[in-house]
């Protein structure tokens, strides 16, 4: 490693719990939705369903709660997506990394994600993860959709998409762990988001750009 | 560490117990309270015993020497003066179907099933054994094959008097007389057994024709039926089947399924006593999937998870085989649970017990085919079919016996066959004729008969609504929501979370996640490697 080590703050008490809390509510809804959909048998279709159901209603609430906190902090300025540096980001996990150099966006508690994590995070928090609790919800009430009026949609369609948006984050949490080692040790990110504290090179200069604007 | 930290990770600690405590009692009240299905039903039910004015023992009218059957029922009747009208208004009594005009649907018009195919318009005398009348219809209604406590056999009882008398032995006639007198006086409310000498035996035997009605029911546990048990309600048929002019309700072949969905609690008037009647559309407790499934899935196909539980059913009756004869004389060979699995008169046979339903959407009636109606032999015929689809609001899928078998038809005319079996009137069972017996048969239906027989593919429903089991024996999520060979399996017209899927989904999916995990893998290899390296150049 290059440079000198400092350590920052970065993740709030709050959004540490949050990162936590989902990691334990989706890790629970992918098992039990998986077994549900019959690719394995662990908790049995009817507990797996039951905890699935439960677990997916804590879920959206929390994620309120997730929405809130984000909206009022103006942390979702920390998700506006750009262009500039992705290719230096991609180039680096592609090659840099094994050569050694140093990461060409580096966190910051005013730029926690670099520009791919930007793109990623806001589709996952943005897109694939409200997606999946609406047709989560839409699947969980079913027996209601004649009162409601929705007669029109189809459990069977409506299923595939959920399946294939669990598929989607899985893909995600897979490249997402693996991602967590790729610090100046392996656990380097991992103890950050438990402590909020992380070490990161000194001396380099958040661009203005990459700022959360106050 | 810091002691901020100790703290805060106590105060989770005491949280998360706090919250469990919360979560495990709950769970543990709701545990130990009723369903409000079986609440509803606690209470529909909680009437009074059934009492009398009458004693029937001390009657005069009935003090007196009965020489035959016709005698009793104009004793009956003397006081009883308007039940022979009413009677002789029910299928009961007319063995065809009120539900249609004139003489098609019912046992003595042109129904047919795949077990003694026909009573042949009632003259096949056999059957009349299970007719509520002296001899058939010919000489009045016999009012104690319902309501005598006792359980004898009158036709015999009657020849055996009559016979002693005319012999001059008073003795034994005054004993016959003794034995029939006790049973014209012990009068009540139907029985399980009253109803059961005849449902239980349908079909020529015990167990034959409904796979959840059989002798096992005259005194069952209440692990082969929740409502009948001895040691549990100890209900009667007649608690369900409830009666009004001698009308009793409850029967399933005709008329769609009550679309109201009412309970007995919000009207004592439904016209037909179903599971809903007493236990509500809602009897799982509040929030278990279960009652989300009442709209669509009949109460028995969770909760008779299979039937003949006790004695083995006839699931298979091959007529094709019948009228072989050892030295010249019919016989039957025995299987497994005593059963017999070939008879001369009636060919082979198969038993099974323990039998998983087979599934089918169901409005509550079935369609089937007479004697008048043209057959395709070609493949399998459905004498009797539920009707019913998953597009139809009022159709549930419902668990069914499907008694399958051989069965006797015209090949020229593509219609069934009524052969007379009767001993006693010189049917199949005495000549093994066949084409004698065709030939009496249809000329008895007064339907052409070509000359040219063979047998073909039958089968035939019965719905399953009895032995219900206990709540703990109940059919699992998983016997339908899975994957493959479910009990639902053939019910392919709508999605089931837990059977179906969309296979490129699954394989596509699948594929993606291995190929993340390998690309991950093979990333830090690389990292490893050139982390080696490295440190050597180093």
């Amino acid at each position: 490693m290059t440079g000198h080590m400092k350590k920052i703050y970065i993740y709030t008490r709050y959004e540490r719990s949050w990162h936590w809390l989902q990691v334990l509510l989706i890790a629970i809804l992918l098992v039990t939705g998986f077994e549900v959909h019959g690719s394995f048998h662990l908790l049995g279709f009817e507990q797996a369903v039951t905890v699935h159901n439960f677990v997916g209603i804590s879920w959206l609430i929390a994620f309120a709660f997730f929405v809130f906190w984000i909206f009022t902090t103006g942390e979702w300025k920390q998700y506006i997506p750009t262009t500039k540096k992705i290719l230096a980001v991609a180039r680096y996990y592609g090659f840099g990394i094994f050569k050694g150099e140093p990461h060409p966006v580096p966190k910051r508690k005013n730029a926690k994600h670099n520009p791919l994590q930007r793109l990623t995070y806001l589709g996952v928090a943005a897109l694939l993860l409200p997606a999946q609790m609406l047709t989560g919800i839409l699947y969980w009430s079913y027996n209601s959709w004649t009162e409601w009026g929705l007669d029109f949609l189809s459990l069977g369609i409506l299923a595939i998409i959920h399946l294939a948006i669990a598929f989607a984050i899985l893909l995600f949490l897979i490249i997402h762990i693996y991602m967590t080692t790729t610090g100046h040790t392996v656990f380097a990110h991992t103890k950050g988001m438990i402590t909020g504290w992380e070490e990161v090179e000194e001396g380099d200069i958040v661009e203005e750009w990459e700022q959360k604007a106050k | 560490m810091n002691p901020l930290l100790y703290r805060q990770i106590a105060t989770l600690a005491a949280a998360v117990f706090l919250l469990s405590v919360a979560i495990v009692t709950g769970a543990l009240a709701e545990e130990n309270s009723l369903a409000p299905g079986r609440q509803m039903a606690d209470q529909a039910t909680k009437g009074v015993p059934h009492w009398s004015t009458s004693d029937h023992s001390k009657f005069a009218v009935l003090d007196k020497e009965f020489a035959s059957g016709a005698e009793i029922t104009k004793a009956c009747l003397s006081c009883h003066t308007e039940a022979a009208d009413q009677f002789h208004q029910t299928i009961h009594w007319t063995w065809l179907s009120p539900y249609d005009d004139g003489d098609l649907y019912g046992k003595a018009g042109y129904s047919l099933n795949n077990f003694c195919v026909s009573a042949n318009k009632m003259e096949d005398t056999s059957c009349n054994n299970c007719h509520v009348g002296w001899n058939g219809k010919k000489e009045g209604i016999n009012c104690l094959l319902c309501h005598s406590r006792q359980d004898i056999k009158w036709k015999a009882e009657f020849e055996d008097y009559k016979f002693f008398k005319e012999m001059g032995d008073m003795e034994i006639a005054a004993d016959i007389q003794r034995t029939i007198n006790s049973a014209v006086r012990d009068i009540g409310l139907p029985g399980r057994k009253n109803c059961g000498n005849c449902h239980f035996y349908g079909g020529g035997g015990e167990a034959v024709k409904h796979g959840d009605l059989d002798a096992s029911l005259i005194n069952p546990q209440k692990t082969l039926d929740v409502h009948m048990g001895i040691d549990g309600e100890d209900f009667t048929c007649t608690r369900c089947h409830t009666t009004s002019f001698h009308r009793i309700a409850g029967r399933v072949y005709s008329t769609p399924a009550v679309t109201h969905r009412k309970s007995l609690v919000e009207s004592d008037l439904v016209p037909k006593i179903m599971c809903e009647s007493c236990h509500t559309a809602t009897p799982h407790k509040s929030g278990h999937k279960a009652n989300d499934h009442t709209d669509r899935v009949a109460c028995q196909s969770c909760h008779i998870p299979t039937f003949a539980r006790a004695h083995a059913t006839k699931m298979w009756w091959d007529w094709s085989t019948a009228g072989k004869l050892k030295d010249g004389n019919p016989y039957q060979e025995k299987g497994e649970w005593d059963r017999p699995v070939y008879k001369s008169i009636k060919g082979d046979f198969r038993w099974e017990k323990n039998v998983v339903p087979e599934y089918f959407w169901y409005n509550g009636s079935l369609t089937t085919v007479t004697a008048k109606d043209a057959i395709d032999p070609t493949g399998e015929v459905w004498i009797s079919k539920p009707n019913g689809t998953r597009e139809d609001d009022n159709s549930r899928i419902f668990p069914f016996k499907v008694h399958r078998g051989k069965t006797p038809y015209d090949k020229v005319h593509n219609t069934m066959l009524t052969m007379l079996e009767s001993e006693e009137v010189n049917g199949f069972w005495k000549t093994f004729d066949w084409q004698d017996s065709f030939k009496k048969g249809m000329e008895i239906m007064d339907l052409p008969y070509s000359g040219e027989y063979g047998f073909v593919d039958t089968a035939y429903v019965y719905p399953t609504t009895h032995m219900v089991a206990p709540k703990d024996h109940v059919v699992a999520c998983n016997e339908c929501h899975v994957t493959t060979d479910g009990r639902l399996a053939s019910l392919t017209e709508f999605y089931m979370p837990g059977r179906d899927r969309l296979h490129l989904l699954d394989t596509g999916g699948w594929f993606l996640v291995l190929a993340a995990l390998g690309g991950v893998f093979l990333h830090a290899l690389g990292r490893f490697f050139a982390g080696v390296t490295r440190r050597k150049e180093n």
